[in-house]
């Protein structure tokens, strides 16, 4: 009886303690894959815990990851985040936070456990982000969160052959210079980026061991296996994206070295070179430039206090633009219109497009809500959503046709309306050169060089720009841009810059 | 008689271990100190909520976002539409409208994806000034007090009278859905009131 006794208050003081033990039980908790913070400063990463299906971030991190101060409030269930006289706060168990003021709704409730505050990876982006002095995107799928305007290229990896030889294919989008070195075993590839989106195969097979990122953000690593012999790095460019061939052979005998110096392929961008991306023009050298004067008929565009009206000064420097481009450069001109009519947008990007055209330049003249604006602006197309997506989609869905003579022709697929997303780089390079050839003549605004979804550009299928001449809201700019020597200037730059573009591309494409 | 109080003694345990593990359990489940809702917009008495509307900068150049009175409304959609319309009456000065004057809103309404429709009067198109400044203003205000306000909105179609459109004054696409766009957003001039009372009051 003695001894059951003993079982019993044993018993009783085991179920005393785990009474008392109880509430400083951590929540039932997984780790999950961290994600990585991609920054200026390079990548971190920020643990991740799974609790009921949700992923959560620890407010502790946040603040070392993202300098922020937490205060936790014990008494109110909550705690504050301060970021720059900026407050977010939040209650345990609400799925939702208040954000300098705005309630913000949260995919899942603020968790407090072993006294420290969780909330849901979906926070960062939706509260902090919000408040914070730097743009902050989270991009679930690659567990990657962007602090910053980063420029992100997406890099698919894929073995194509097992081998030996083992061939790998990494296509960057959007082309990017791509520097391939070799070092103890393995090919790195740096990409001209801040940070690498990749879609990497899970397993490798063959002589390549894994594909995995780097430490730096801009890396990708191949780590090769014993049996690996000289490793051969290629790159070609198809529009808009840089694809990169790695051929490793197997080892003669013994495991020799990895070479050290991978034999770029002839086309730029050569892997270690140091030529940008190439421009495109299809492998067409520059035979037809169509000229789009804007507006006209019925719609006159913007009309100034004087008078002038846009549709006028449009056509009037389109043409001479056309005169000066055929004496001067011998190439084809086409004006969407030649006359005072009104010509939708889809005509003429359609004009453009049927006459296989190697530049398309938009005439325009500016108006604001005020008359102080003045100056020239050059505009090129903004890809939005659908369009990065596409421009992706074409990259990765371009079908390699042989032709006659060796060699093989890329063709890519993409949605009409969407043609500008392969040549976006190329596009700004000759919005870049049209804003350098206008200031020698003409005054320029404060943003000489702009991008935004512009209607008309998004529709062509080749290098496109829209200059505006000048804010005919300005009266001293009216005046101005109603004179013979203005409207000569302007077309002498622009035929000017369609020669250095013109330059630029074919010595490009003789490399 | 020894077994069964040991049986009694075992049953005794037990039940206080099955209370204790209840007890524990609602422990647990309920909030340690089971805060107040976080009250962040409370209603004003005039019942007014405090919405970042943007306008032209006095200069003309960019668009400035300024605080205005907006009428408080239920649910997100009344909300959106209380917002779009004040943005667009007047611009409190020294500020400049960027809507054309006489533009209706023909319906406002948000899907489940977190796209807003702002389905605009025909007069838009007809009465804008033009130019790609003034249209990427107009354009961005919308789309930018929208996004701005209503955190579950992240991308704007517009339309015009019920139907996409290639573009308001013939430069910028609205023919899909526009996220926010801060490049056209300047800070206001430090001088400047922060918030600028409307013009109702």
């Amino acid at each position: 009886m003695t001894a059951s006794l003993r079982i019993a208050r044993a018993t009783a003081a085991l179920a005393g303690l785990f009474l008392i033990a109880l509430p400083l039980l951590p929540l039932a908790q997984d780790n999950a894959p961290p994600y990585s913070v991609l920054s200026r400063d390079g990548r971190r990463s920020i643990p991740v815990v799974v609790n009921g299906g949700r992923e959560l971030v620890s407010v502790d991190d946040l603040a070392s990851l993202f300098q922020v101060t937490v205060r936790g409030d014990q008494l109110a269930g909550g705690f504050t985040l301060t970021y720059k006289g900026k407050t977010i706060i939040a209650s345990a168990d609400k799925p939702m936070a208040s954000v300098d003021g705005r309630l913000v709704a949260l995919p899942s409730p603020v968790v407090q456990s072993n006294r420290r505050w969780l909330v849901p990876v979906e926070f960062i982006s939706r509260a902090l982000g919000p408040i914070y002095d730097q743009r902050i995107t989270l991009r679930p799928a690659a567990r990657l969160i962007l602090v910053g305007d980063l420029r992100v290229a997406h890099v698919a990896a894929r073995i194509d052959v097992s081998g030996p030889p083992t061939r790998a294919t990494f296509v960057v989008t959007p082309a990017s210079k791509v520097t391939a070195s070799t070092e103890g075993g393995r090919v790195v590839l740096r990409v001209d980026a801040d940070a690498i989106e990749a879609t990497l195969p899970p397993s490798a097979t063959g002589l390549i061991e894994s594909i995995h990122l780097g430490d730096q953000p801009d890396t990708v690593i191949v780590a090769l296996t014993r049996a690996a012999g000289p490793a051969r790095v290629s790159a070609s460019a198809a529009d808009n994206a840089t694809r990169i061939t790695i051929d490793v052979a197997a080892a003669p005998e013994a495991r020799p070295p990895v070479s050290q110096s991978p034999t770029p392929s002839p086309q730029p961008p050569a892997p270690g070179g140091e030529s940008p991306a190439p421009l495109q023009l299809s492998g067409r050298t520059m035979q037809t430039i169509v000229i789009d004067p804007g507006h006209g008929g019925d719609d006159i565009g913007v009309k100034g206090a004087g008078g002038l009206q846009e549709k006028d000064i449009a056509l009037d420097v389109a043409r001479r633009v056309r005169s000066l481009i055929e004496s001067r450069l011998g190439l084809r001109v086409i004006l969407t219109r030649d006359e005072d009519k009104s010509v939708s947008l889809d005509e003429r990007a359609a004009t453009a497009n049927n006459n296989k055209a190697s530049l398309l330049v938009s005439i325009h003249a500016n108006g604001a809500p005020s008359a102080t604006p003045s100056g020239a602006e050059v505009f090129y197309d903004r890809l939005d959503r659908e369009g990065e997506a596409a421009r992706r989609a074409a990259a990765e869905q371009s079908v390699s046709l042989p032709i006659i003579g060796g060699g093989s022709r890329v063709l890519e697929i993409i949605p009409w309306d969407l043609a500008q997303a392969r040549h976006i780089e190329t596009s700004e390079t000759l919005a870049g050169v049209l804003a350098e050839e206008l200031r020698k003549v003409v005054p320029m605004s404060q943003r000489p060089r702009q991008q935004a979804p512009m209607r008309l550009l998004s529709n062509a299928d080749m290098p496109a720009a829209l200059v505006e001449m000048a804010y005919l809201t300005n009266g001293a700019q009216e005046k101005e841009a109603a004179k013979d020597a203005f409207k000569n200037n302007v077309a002498q730059a622009i035929v000017n810059a369609v020669a250095r573009f013109r330059s630029l591309t074919e010595d490009r494409e003789t490399q | 008689m020894t077994t069964r109080r040991l049986l009694v003694a075992g049953a005794v345990l037990i039940a206080i271990g099955l209370v204790v593990w209840g007890v524990g359990a609602l422990v647990t489940k309920q909030p340690a100190a089971a805060p107040a809702v976080v009250e962040t917009t409370t209603p004003t008495e005039t019942a007014h909520i405090t919405a970042t509307l943007f306008y032209a900068s006095s200069d003309g150049r960019a668009l400035v976002p300024v605080k205005r009175d907006v009428p408080l409304a239920s649910g997100v959609v009344e909300q959106g539409r209380q917002i779009l319309l004040t943005e667009m009456q007047a611009a409190p000065a020294p500020y400049i409208k960027v809507i054309p004057e006489g533009t209706t809103l023909r319906a406002f309404y948000v899907t489940d994806r977190g796209d807003a429709f702002v389905d605009l009067g025909p007069e838009i198109v007809r009465t804008h000034p033009g130019g790609s400044l003034n249209e990427l203003l107009t354009v961005y205000a919308l789309v930018n007090a929208v996004t701005a306000n209503l955190p579950a909105v992240q991308r704007v179609q517009l339309l015009v009278d019920g139907r996409e459109v290639d573009a308001i004054a013939g430069h910028v696409d609205i023919r899909r859905p526009l996220m926010r766009d801060s490049s056209l957003v300047r800070e206001r001039d430090a001088n400047q009131d922060s918030k600028v009372k409307s013009e109702k009051e």
